[in-house]
């Protein structure tokens, strides 16, 4: 993506108020998407974000600027500014050479989303709209999107290292509204994949446009959520995004590291019963959370975080890791070039327990059945988190039954951990997401069994 | 730097003839130091522009942007908006906004001051940020984050029905995350300091209230489930407004998305609620002499003494609606072309402090904090729950604090369970103003 002898120009003159570290990431990202909404393909959007973000360390300061000008002179000027930005003692001149790592690409795109024709994307549109009214006179509103992106990202730093990449994600989503004598209820359903268009080889936009016409009217009939404390069984794949914020976050080393985590200085520890497998993982080929490099060119790595219920280690980026003498784990990300990296998720997950997923229901005498999680957010400092509940069921006398409306459910991340007493061995990932984090958000992957957490609290309306 | 002005009317002229064309260009400078233990942790310099082009060919619309304001960027950006709006469907409510005589007010939300002040003080407002949050209590145990942030922001848009406008704004602000510490227990509390320009901030301010954020939830319990009356704080009021502000677009409405859709001239709220959204407010931080397709901002009744009045729109859904804009369009960038939504809502106030309205309360609980509310609110149905915290009343006066809780109801009770609003309005950092607000009768779960 750019001349080496320009990386190293640029490196030397970033390092020239006396940095420790540079680095120079260079992205070139291009997007479409397409809506569908009212019955109508409404609107067709493409475009393209092309720079360079280039930082500078000293000490414990880090220096960052960027720059949509990859000439010569826009890098060189980017370069002065981080470097003055973090204003080292020293000075001079320090000559850099970068050589190329062959990290063995394990992402791949079949098929590239721009040898994909415009009128092909959209016409998935129309299909999951008719499939999706088709279902049921009940179902007045369908909204379908359509979305990739290839990003092709270069990274070089001072250390001499230079590695490459190039992510293709495909996503498709849709949601119904139905209508009936309650009122009017939602579902939703989405699968995104870092791969190309050959997604659709294995995901039925039609089969998951009926899949979330039925959701919506299944919620026709909902009664109010629950609310207090009880027993909460979460389906497979509908768990991930809760071990994603209630634990994951807090496994992050630079919030470790201003103790700003319920888990710094843990390591070693039981923190959660022996059923506990949490494992973070960015070579999950195809996952949305996947990629062959991280943002600061570290090889995605496969890392244990909880190994039987013991806290093994934390999430590093290059910072962190080089505070504490170790290598990073392959886990420095960004949202793009205009932003700076930090410690981020990939996919995470729940290995499989042993327990057949029948027996954790039949042994619930009562309690809420979950099977799709939505949105929530999570204090890392106290572990207390809220998530949205897009799909659950009562659970009475160890039997699935009715549907209950969307509420809210809250607990605290390690008291769950610590209130897991069944896992099942029916492991699925979950939805596709974007993990916001000081305003940057990236795409990450999560999983879970289905698994038994004793007591969590909903928030319904119901008393 | 060529005028954005220029750019975007350039770029509109190019239209063809049968075509309409809008041009949106943007250019921001920004600044972000981050300060830990008294030194530098990360300084930010950033420059970024874009443009984004929308074509609307017999009904058909296409969007294209680029994050470059290079000349052969622009050309490419058109012609890719245009090959996109051949695979759209049309719609005839697709198109310009045009000009409706409206003129827009003069609204000064460019501070000059802000270009010319010195990274040095900012890096020193910065740590004094850091050291202030860290020194406002003995509790105070680490702070997660302490920065000073700027933006000036230029922006064009032009139409090749002859609109064009532009806008200009400085904004700046003092941020902090404390963490505070007792018997081995942790709470987190945010403060924050906000101006057009830096003499408008203080980092004493901000820190107070992190520090009071943080430590006012030490020892707080989860209380047992019941119903009961709340005090929402008027950052939760604000939040609240937004959802509903949200609720109350022309889009929501049409696209059968909002619990408010067949309710004009409804009583949705208590009997004197009145809810307004006016952009041309000076003192809201999201004020804006323009919307984000050029039409003139301009004050909108949305509920008056409890009854629906209207809903915002822009100039896509006023044609789809038979009315007329109101200078809602709003912009999340260039990324994408306008949509619809409120500027800076507002609820007149009442007589009474949050203090006087607390005092009213036998048993009750203030709401200081929720979270969760975005996944936690459905705007079709009205349903919404939200994990809360706060602080319970008893007898008129503020007990122990609670944390681990939901509160729920639905939004249409809520707005017609509203007993009282307070005096206290105060603009936050969002398009929304806060006020103290008692509500009968919501759900708290606890234990």
């Amino acid at each position: 993506m750019l001349d080496h002898e320009l990386i190293n120009r640029t490196l030397s003159t970033a390092l020239r108020t006396g940095g420790e570290f540079a680095e120079v990431f260079v992205e070139d990202k291009r997007s479409s998407s397409a809506m569908l909404d009212d019955g109508r393909v409404e609107e067709l959007t493409s475009g393209r974000d092309r720079g360079a973000g280039i930082r500078v360390v000293v000490g414990d300061t880090t220096g960052f600027a960027h720059t949509a000008d990859l000439s010569e002179s826009g890098l060189a000027s980017a370069a002065d500014a981080a470097a003055a930005a973090a204003r080292g003692g020293g000075g001079g001149v320090r000559e850099v050479a970068v050589s190329p790592v062959e990290t063995p690409r394990t992402n791949s795109a079949r098929i590239a989303p721009e040898d994909v024709a415009k009128a092909t994307k959209v016409e998935l549109l129309s299909l999951a709209d008719a499939a999706a009214r088709s279902e049921d006179t009940a179902i007045t509103q369908v909204s379908a999107r359509y979305g990739d992106s290839r990003r092709r990202i270069l990274v070089a730093n001072s250390d001499g290292l230079l590695a490459e990449d190039d992510q293709v994600r495909t996503l498709f989503s849709v949601s119904c509204v139905a209508t009936g004598d309650t009122g009017l209820q939602t579902g939703r359903e989405s699968t995104g994949r870092t791969i190309g268009f050959e997604l659709f080889d294995e995901a039925d936009v039609e089969e998951m446009a009926r899949t979330t016409a039925a959701r919506a009217i299944t919620k026709l009939s909902a009664r109010p959520a629950p609310s207090g404390a009880m027993p909460v069984v979460v389906g497979p794949g509908g768990g991930g995004v809760l071990f994603h914020e209630a634990c994951g976050h807090g496994l992050e080393a630079d919030l470790v590291a201003k103790a700003a985590s319920v888990f710094a200085g843990r390591v070693g520890e039981e923190v959660a019963t022996p059923l506990v497998t949490l494992v973070d993982d960015g070579t999950m080929a195809g996952e949305w959370g996947h990629f062959t490099i991280d943002d600061e060119g570290r090889p995605a790595a496969h890392n244990v975080l909880i190994k039987d219920g013991v806290l093994t280690d934390y999430m590093w980026d290059h910072l962190r890791a080089r505070n504490e003498g170790r290598p990073s784990s392959g886990n420095g990300r960004r949202q793009s070039y205009q932003h700076l990296p930090m410690v981020r998720m990939t996919n995470t997950y729940i290995e499989n327990g042993d327990d057949d997923p029948a027996d954790i229901i039949s042994s619930t005498d009562s309690g809420v059945y979950v099977a799709q999680l939505g949105g929530g957010q999570v204090n890392t400092a106290t572990g207390d988190f809220v998530f949205g509940m897009t799909e659950a069921y009562l659970i009475e006398n160890g039997q699935i039954t009715e549907p209950i409306r969307e509420g809210n459910l809250i607990g605290n991340g390690p008291e769950v951990l610590n209130r897991i007493d069944a896992l099942g061995n029916d492991f699925a990932m979950g939805h596709p997401g974007t993990c916001g984090k000081d305003g940057q958000g990236v795409p990450v992957g999560d999983g879970t069994p289905t698994l038994r957490v004793t007591s969590l609290t909903i928030g319904g309306t119901a008393a | 730097m060529t005028e954005l002005i220029d750019i975007a009317t350039r770029v509109a002229g190019w239209a063809n003839d049968g075509e309409d064309v809008e041009a949106f260009v943007v250019h921001e400078r920004e600044t972000e130091v981050r300060a830990y233990e008294g030194e530098i942790e990360s300084l930010t310099a950033a420059e970024s522009q874009g443009i984004g082009v929308q074509v609307v060919i017999d009904g058909r619309q296409g969007y294209a942007y680029a994050g470059t304001l290079d000349d052969s960027a622009l050309r490419e950006t058109l012609q890719e908006a245009r090959d996109n709006a051949q695979f759209t469907e049309p719609d005839e409510s697709n198109g310009l906004a045009v000009p409706d005589g409206v003129t827009p007010v003069e609204l000064d939300l460019y501070d000059e001051s802000l270009a010319s002040f010195a990274t040095d003080d900012k890096i020193a407002l910065a740590i004094e940020l850091e050291r202030a949050t860290r020194a406002a209590d003995p509790r105070i145990s680490g702070i997660e984050s302490a920065e000073y942030v700027d933006i000036l922001s230029d922006a064009a848009v032009a139409n090749s029905a002859g609109l064009s406008a532009v806008s200009r704004e400085t904004g700046c602000y003092l941020s902090a995350y404390s963490l505070a510490e007792a018997d081995g227990e942790t709470q987190t509390g945010f403060g924050f300091s906000i101006g057009r320009g830096p003499s408008e901030l203080d980092p004493a301010v901000a820190s107070a209230d992190a520090a009071e954020r943080a430590t006012r939830l030490l020892g707080a319990v989860k209380p047992p489930t019941q119903r009961l009356t709340v005090v929402l704080d008027p950052w939760v009021t604000a939040q609240m407004l937004g959802i509903i502000g949200h609720t109350l677009t022309g889009d929501a409405v049409q696209r059968g998305r909002s619990l408010f859709a067949d309710r004009l001239g409804d009583s949705v709220a208590m009997a004197d609620l009145v809810l307004v959204d006016d952009g041309t407010n000076p003192d809201a931080f999201t004020a804006s002499t323009v919307d984000g397709e050029g039409l003139a901002t301009r004050p909108i009744s949305l509920i008056k003494d409890g009854v629906l009045q209207g809903f915002l729109h822009n100039s896509y859904t006023a044609r789809r609606g038979r009315t007329v804009s109101t200078g809602s369009a709003v912009r999340g960038g260039f990324k994408s072309g306008s949509g619809v939504g409120a500027h800076a809502l507002a609820l007149r106030p009442g007589n009474q402090t949050q203090a006087e309205l607390i005092a009213g309360i036998d048993d009750g609980l203030l709401v200081q904090g929720v979270a969760g509310l975005h996944s936690g609110v459905n705007p079709v149905s009205g349903d919404f729950s939200a994990g809360a915290e706060g602080l319970r009343i008893r007898n008129g006066e503020l007990a122990e604090p609670v944390r681990e809780i939901t509160i729920a109801s639905t939004i249409q009770r809520l707005l017609l369970d509203i007993r009282a609003i307070g005096s206290d309005l105060e603009w936050l950092p969002m398009a929304a103003a806060g006020v103290s607000l008692v509500v009968d009768d919501i759900t708290m779960s606890g234990a």
